[in-house]
């Protein structure tokens, strides 16, 4: 084994480009469970996201376009979730275990002419100054936009939560539907909104798997990372920052072992490709013990009956 | 403008024609899925839903029927009795494949001794194996309060892993050229998983299948067991006040369902599959949910579900042969089939109503 070949300054390079996926998701899937919402089909909509924006960036050559395409994909999957659980008041566990696997179905489908292809690649950040830091630059300022897009989207969704009118009513319909009802609010439009808010940002995730982490088309490739965006809210408290830790942890976990399987260690490859899965559910464990944090309304059916 | 108005009680009518309602509209969907992937809707429908019955190599599919809906029912039952209490386990993929893995390994440890114990010995394996898996997410859902619909998936994907380190290790055949995958246990007489009766698709793991549902519904029905869960999933608070004890009907519930799908696993790697190979399993783990929904959580209407759902695998297969349609589009299709079941089932609970102008 060599440790020696394991460059810190790449390490957390690519720990920043390998978060980047679960962090758009799991931002995403916050704002929908801000708004008491429980939607388990982010792994259906990152793999939508993946293929739509894949095939868009193959078919116009431009991934601008494609991840557009991708967060437009993404959105609609998830008015099927936002129909079901608000207008047909379907249990929300359900229906997302079946958005998870109709997305499933529908990304193998529409990818069966992209398998093998390899889509343009996406142009990396190039600040003057900055990027020319000795280490500093290439940890963090030559990455491609969609790297600091996520960070930006992060902080602009606890801004909107905690200092805006909108993130507000999000909250209160979030936590009480029926009061939020009452005071005039549209809790079934608002509660739709935040759903596509959710898919659309799932599925930036699942298109930045597919066009710029791996970057190819191949079935099932987000391979858990949805879920891995689910766990990470509940890890993250339903607080945008840690979300944002969150990610940078789990991203360093899948890197580390990534490398140690480049670099030989004794350890067998498979069970070092387990270990994202196993510290996501040590870290559920962890964190579980308080669930106060949680919206109160979060998975109940909201009917208004007069 | 329409409206939903709350039945005052579920209507029964419905919750029987919803499932049939779910499969037509599904059936004109994928019809119109089919024409948009340029097949002729009628065709690729009689070839999914009628040929594997009663086309001309029916004689062939239909003892597939029972091969492909044992180890849905089996899973299907198992999770049916927690989702009835709000209990969701869907990591069953995760639960077959260790029970799987755990059943051919104690069969695969006697090689090459014959003796009519060794099958009984691997279905145990087998069933504890799956048990054993679902007691991880259930111990730390009692323990911890941990969601156990994340820990059990996430256990899915350490499985799979699980699996592909054993068919290239610890299990591989040694007489294997070198290729992944373990020995072959249907060329094991002691461990092979054969047809009771032969030709007719029915081994041990159809038995199990029909005994599971016989089970299932004693105990949902008859037994103080299953009256506890149905509570519990109606009405929570009713029964913590009645005593009901959550953690034991948690252990209960993922214990039973992991030891099912552990034994549709074994089943499924004695018999049709043969051999632990890195991508041996098929999906029945996910599959089950929907049968469990498409069945309304109740026995008979799974093992109907399961037939349905044998049905589509099989059609499919022939429509992929003769029509060359492709193998995700009818993954999709039973993936749509739980959309319009979550959707119609509304149905069951409301009743549209047109709304007076203003009256709201």
């Amino acid at each position: 084994m060599d440790l020696s070949a394991i460059n810190p300054a790449l390490l957390l390079a690519s720990l920043m480009v390998a978060a980047t996926p679960i962090l758009l998701a799991a931002i995403g899937e916050l704002v929908t469970e801000k708004s008491g919402v429980l939607n388990l089909g982010v792994e259906g909509m990152m793999i939508t996201g993946a293929i739509c924006g894949f095939a868009a960036t193959i078919e116009t050559g431009s991934p601008a376009i494609g991840f557009v395409a991708a967060a437009v994909g993404g959105a609609l999957l998830s008015l099927l979730f936002a129909f079901l659980t608000q207008f047909a008041l379907a249990n929300q566990v359900a229906s997302g275990l079946a958005l998870t696997l109709f997305g499933l179905g529908l990304s193998s489908l529409l990818g069966q002419d992209y398998v093998g292809l390899k889509p343009p690649s996406t142009p990396q950040l190039d600040i003057p100054i900055l990027s020319d830091l000795p280490v500093l630059g290439q940890i963090l300022f030559r990455h491609d936009m969609m790297v600091y897009f996520a960070l930006a989207l992060v902080a602009a969704v606890w801004a909107a939560l905690k200092f805006t009118r909108v993130g507000l009513i999000l909250r209160a319909v979030g936590e009480s539907h029926d009061a939020a009802h009452a005071l005039g609010y549209k809790v079934v439009r608002i509660r739709v909104l935040a759903i596509m808010f959710g898919g659309a940002c799932a599925g930036l995730g699942g298109a930045y798997i597919s066009l710029i982490r791996v970057p190819q088309w191949t079935e099932g490739m987000t391979a858990g990372a949805g879920w891995i965006a689910l766990a990470l809210v509940v890890f993250a408290s339903w607080k945008p920052w840690r979300v944002l830790l969150g990610a940078y942890l789990f991203g360093g976990v899948t890197v580390l072992q990534l490398n140690l399987q480049a670099a030989g260690l004794a350890i067998p490859v498979e069970y070092l490709s387990m270990s994202p899965y196993l510290i996501t559910i040590l870290v559920l464990v962890i964190m579980s013990s308080d669930r106060s944090k949680a919206p109160a309304s979060l998975g109940r059916i909201f009917h208004a009956s007069q | 403008m329409l409206m939903l108005e709350k039945r005052p009680q579920p209507s029964r009518a419905f919750a029987y024609l919803t499932p049939l309602l779910a499969v037509l509209a599904t059936m004109i969907a994928g019809g119109l899925m089919f024409a948009a992937l340029g097949k002729d809707p009628i065709e690729a429908i009689r070839t999914i839903f009628w040929d594997p019955l009663f086309g001309e190599f029916s004689f062939y599919y239909r003892p597939q029927l029972l091969v492909k809906g044992a180890p849905l029912v089996l899973i299907a039952i198992g999770l049916s009795l927690g989702f009835k209490a709000g209990i969701w386990n869907i990591g069953a993929e995760g639960q077959y494949i260790v029970g799987a893995i755990c059943g051919a390994g104690t069969g695969l440890a006697f090689y090459p001794m014959e003796s009519w114990i060794i099958f009984p010995l691997m279905i145990l394996a087998g069933a504890i194996g799956g048990m054993l898996w679902a007691m991880i997410p259930a111990i730390l859902k009692v323990k911890f309060g941990t969601n156990e619909i994340l820990v059990s998936l996430m256990l899915v994907y350490v499985a799979e892993q699980l699996l592909a380190s054993m068919s290239l290790g610890l299990l591989k055949n040694p007489e294997g050229f070198g290729f992944p995958g373990s020995r072959n246990l249907q060329q094991y007489a002691s461990a092979h998983n054969a047809d009771i009766i032969e030709g007719s698709g029915m081994h041990w793991g159809v038995a199990f299948a029909f005994i599971a549902v016989i089970f299932a519904y004693i105990l949902l029905n008859r037994h103080m067991l299953g009256y506890a869960i149905r509570l519990t999933g109606e009405a929570p608070r009713a029964a913590r006040f009645a005593g009901i004890n959550p953690a034991r009907l948690i252990l209960f519930c993922l214990g039973a369902s992991g030891a099912l799908a552990g034994l549709a696993g074994l089943f499924e790697v004695s018999g049709p599959a043969g051999q632990i190979s890195i991508d041996f399993n098929t999906g029945y783990g996910f599959t089950a949910i929907i049968v469990a929904f498409l069945g309304r959580l109740h026995p008979v209407g799974i093992l109907l579900a399961g037939l349905l759902m044998a049905l589509t695998y099989i059609g499919g297969e022939i429509a992929q042969g003769s029509l060359g349609l492709p193998g995700a589009a009818i993954q999709m299709f039973q993936g749509m089939l739980l959309f319009f079941l979550l959707a119609v089932d509304v149905l069951t609970n409301y009743r549209l109503r047109f709304s007076q102008k203003g009256a709201a």
